[in-house]
């Protein structure tokens, strides 16, 4: 399970990669947009000559994070929602709105949102490239665009799940209804199929509570991230930092609920000959970073799968405007093409989150069950 | 660089999200929906063991009817049995009673008409003895009414009594 899944994650991390620089590449040969059809994102500086329709630029903004919510752009007005920004520098904590940018110079007390890659979208000091500035780091606290998705898809969890919660504390022993019996059935599967068979039925029960909140944030957060609209479409579980936090999690929990066995078995492996653990202990540093790429392998994947979600269908739409740029009518053409595709893809893309959140989940119990279990004798 | 370069902001408010999260619904969510749905499993499990015995004890109290029913038909075939052999003694009874009585009837009967025959006949005796002696006194008054006949007659008599 962990070879293949692992094998699984490197195809899907090579064709993001591969994906990731074609769209690129077709964004560095962009063509014109004609002004009447430019209902996408695009920077004010875009409308002031004749505008280049970049796609690489445009995916990546729309995966990456934001220092603000951009929901659509109508003619030359942007409709934003501004975000708080919050800042630590140099012992000092600054706050405003991140509209605060919108100005001649894109800068506000002193900070710029950097403009190009690598690390676009991250906030600096203005005229940190000039000579005789000092260099010193800032540490962006902002609620940003991932941030605030993260905030209303946790309230979204906490409000459903305490009225599913209610419902069963009102009609006890009662056939389950609606919400209720939706989630039941996911409840159940998590209990029995995934932490019951996975960590085994003495000890399942202490961590059935973390495998039903990381599948059900993972799951809901890869909904939302399909809805285009706010507060939808955020890319939050393709952001490597939220699923990192997940995988770090998943590794605390395996490290502190580790039992005697499962150390012993990382320092003296089981069925190994003697002279790979010594004189030079080949096999426990093999097993120690084992231990380490569990949880990189759950970050990366999911990571991985869920961007690659995104830059795909976004490749879809950019096609449509880069054909249109070429000829408006080979636009059209292509946009049915295209449609078909995104709506091919956006189903996928609905099994891809039930899957990835079941995979997260699943993986995360094996290495508990892997970590509490008795040592098993070949 | 900016897709795989994760902000330090966002892994802590993710950080504090998620764990709140966590919190929040291990606490209010997920400890009270796995009660309910333990609770329901034990009284559905229950249930099913109630039905599963009052099964049983239906089956059991089937078996307890067919041994009432069979020990019934047993117990009223002994009673029947017993009834037609006191019936049979009681008739055979009255038979032996009724042929004894009619018995001792017909022994009293022939008893009694032995008697009366022999009452009848000793009356009859009698009486023919009366008539025979009146007969006879009648005979001997018109026969001894001459003199010379009472003559033979005593001398008759007296053959008689010298002969015997």
């Amino acid at each position: 399970m962990h070879g293949k899944g692992t094998l699984v994650n490197f195809i899907a991390f090579v064709g993001f990669f591969l994906f990731g620089q074609m769209a690129y590449s077709h964004g560095q040969e962009g063509t014109s947009l004609e002004p009447w059809d430019s209902t996408k994102h695009k920077t004010e500086k875009e409308f002031a000559g004749k505008e280049k329709f970049d796609a690489g630029k445009l995916i990546i903004e729309h995966v990456t994070d934001n220092h603000e919510w951009h929901i659509v752009t109508l003619g030359r007005t942007h409709i934003t929602i501004p975000l708080p920004v919050i800042l630590y520098y140099d012992g000092h904590l600054y706050s405003f709105w991140s509209n605060r940018f919108h100005n001649p110079e894109h800068a506000y007390r002193g900070f710029v949102i950097q403009e190009d890659s690598p690390d676009r979208g991250k906030i600096i000091r203005a005229g940190i490239h000039n000579p005789g500035v000092a260099i010193l780091p800032v540490y962006d606290f902002s609620i940003t665009k991932t941030v605030f998705a993260v905030l209303f898809s946790s309230l979204l969890l906490i409000l459903i799940f305490i009225s599913v919660a209610n419902t069963y504390k009102s009609t006890p022993d009662k056939a389950p209804k609606g919400l209720q019996n939706a989630m039941e059935v996911i409840i159940l599967f998590i209990r029995d199929d995934i932490a019951k068979s996975s960590i085994g039925e003495k000890r399942y029960e202490k961590y059935v509570p973390y495998l039903l909140t990381i599948f059900f944030f993972i799951f809901f957060n890869n909904l939302l991230g399909i809805i285009p609209l706010f507060p939808g479409g955020a890319n939050v579980t393709g952001n490597i930092a939220v699923t990192g936090v997940m995988a770090a999690c998943t590794l605390v929990i395996t490290t502190f609920s580790a039992n005697r066995h499962y150390w012993i078995d990382i320092i003296n492996t089981p069925g190994v000959p003697w002279w790979l653990k010594l004189p030079v202990p080949l096999m426990p540093v093999v097993e120690f970073i084992g231990v380490l790429t569990k949880p990189f392998v759950l970050m990366v994947r999911l990571f991985a799968n869920m961007l690659a979600g995104h830059i795909i269908i976004l490749g879809f739409i950019s096609i449509i405007f880069i054909f249109g740029g070429m000829a408006v009518a080979l636009g059209y053409g292509v946009s049915i093409v295209s449609l078909a595709f995104m709506v091919f893809m956006d189903l996928l893309e609905i099994l891809v989150a039930l899957i990835q959140a079941y995979v997260f989940t699943l993986l995360s119990a094996l290495y508990f069950g892997l970590a509490i279990g008795e040592p098993k004798h070949h | 660089m900016e897709l795989v370069s994760p902000g330090i902001g966002l892994i802590f408010w993710m950080t504090l999200a998620f764990l709140a999260v966590l919190f929040i619904l291990g606490k209010y969510a997920w400890k009270p929906i796995m009660k309910a749905l333990k609770e329901r499993e034990l009284t559905i499990h229950e249930a099913l063991n109630a039905a599963e015995r009052a099964r049983e004890e239906i089956t059991q109290l089937q078996v307890n009817n067919e041994i009432l029913i069979r020990e019934a038909k047993n117990e009223r075939d002994l009673l029947l049995g017993e009834a037609r052999k006191l019936k049979d003694s009681i008739i055979e009874e009255a038979r032996q009673k009724a042929s004894e009585e009619a018995n001792r009837i017909v022994i009293n009967a022939k008893e009694s008409i032995h008697y009366e025959k022999m009452a009848a006949m000793s009356e009859l005796k009698n009486q023919l003895a009366d008539l025979s002696l009146e007969i006879a006194k009648k005979i001997l008054k018109r026969e001894l009414a001459d003199p010379q006949k009472q003559e033979a007659f005593v001398n008759e008599l007296l053959t008689d009594v010298k002969f015997n």
